[in-house]
């Protein structure tokens, strides 16, 4: 049995026009289908990746036009479809404002004090 | 050695920004001086750190000359830690991102280093003792 590993995110949208993703994000759907027991957490302003319906304004300059913005919450909803495992810390998302009908469906939520305890099911945790 | 250990470390920035290789790059310093086998994994920014280009530079505000100066290069503080495996008889696996190297132009790394996928990383981390992951921020 592979060992399992929660992958944290916490820095949200630092490089992701230029990646047209989340490095981190990318990593772990690559390493799942490398056969990993990878999971992810998104907590801070990460936990806006579950919002479902965002929207990248394209990125023009002069005239060279960018295609293939970023879909973030596309990769979430298909990571929850490859069966990974995919929480958001609840007293985050609140903070926010966002309401819970609002994340992509598939997400997991726990709330910030059970977020030691959700290490403890891990054999690594790996914040990035 | 009766304790010898699998450690794999993953670092994610660039080369010159921050403090945060720094200290990673002397962990693992430290783990190949006690003769742990150690796995490095340099994802995204980081792969520029092995990149063979680097160059040495004076520095006028400082005044000094380019000897003087004996300006950082990580590519040197690299090779030496692929030294520093030899002599403690450590194990030292440095994989740069494949992708990574590719959008950053960044092909030539110093001797040793090899390029790799999230598939060898996972790979390492399964054989490994633990994994320590150095995030951009």
């Amino acid at each position: 049995m592979p060992r399992k590993v929660l992958q944290v995110i916490e820095s949200a949208y630092r490089c992701t026009i230029e990646e047209q993703d989340d490095p981190v994000v990318w990593i772990t759907h690559a390493m799942k289908g490398a056969g990993a027991n990878v999971h992810l957490l998104l907590r801070g302003n990460a936990v806006n990746y579950a919002v479902k319906g965002q929207a990248v304004a394209e990125v023009n300059f002069g005239t060279r036009h960018q295609r293939q913005a970023p879909r973030i919450d596309d990769d979430i909803a298909s990571l929850c479809a490859k069966s990974v495992d995919v929480y958001v810390v609840e007293d985050d998302v609140a903070e926010r404002g966002i309401e819970r009908s609002e994340l992509v469906s598939g997400i997991r939520t726990i709330p910030r004090s059970g977020i030691a305890r959700l290490f403890g099911e891990y054999d690594q945790v790996w914040h990035w | 050695m009766a304790d010898k250990k699998k450690l794999t470390f993953v670092l994610m920035d660039a080369p010159y920004e921050n403090a945060r290789t720094v200290t990673g790059l002397r962990l693992i310093d430290l783990a190949l001086k006690r003769g742990h086998d150690v796995t490095v994994f340099a994802y995204e920014g980081a792969v520029s750190l092995a990149f063979s280009k680097q160059a040495k530079h004076a520095n006028a505000v400082h005044g000094r000359d380019v000897d003087q100066e004996d300006h950082p290069l990580p590519r040197e503080w690299i090779a030496a830690l692929f030294e520093q495996a030899q002599k403690t008889g450590a194990a030292l696996e440095w994989i740069n991102c494949g992708l990574c190297v590719d959008e950053r132009g960044v092909g030539e790394a110093v001797a040793g280093v090899k390029r790799g996928s999230p598939a060898d990383l996972w790979k390492a981390a399964e054989a490994s003792d633990n994994a320590l992951i150095i995030g951009a921020r």
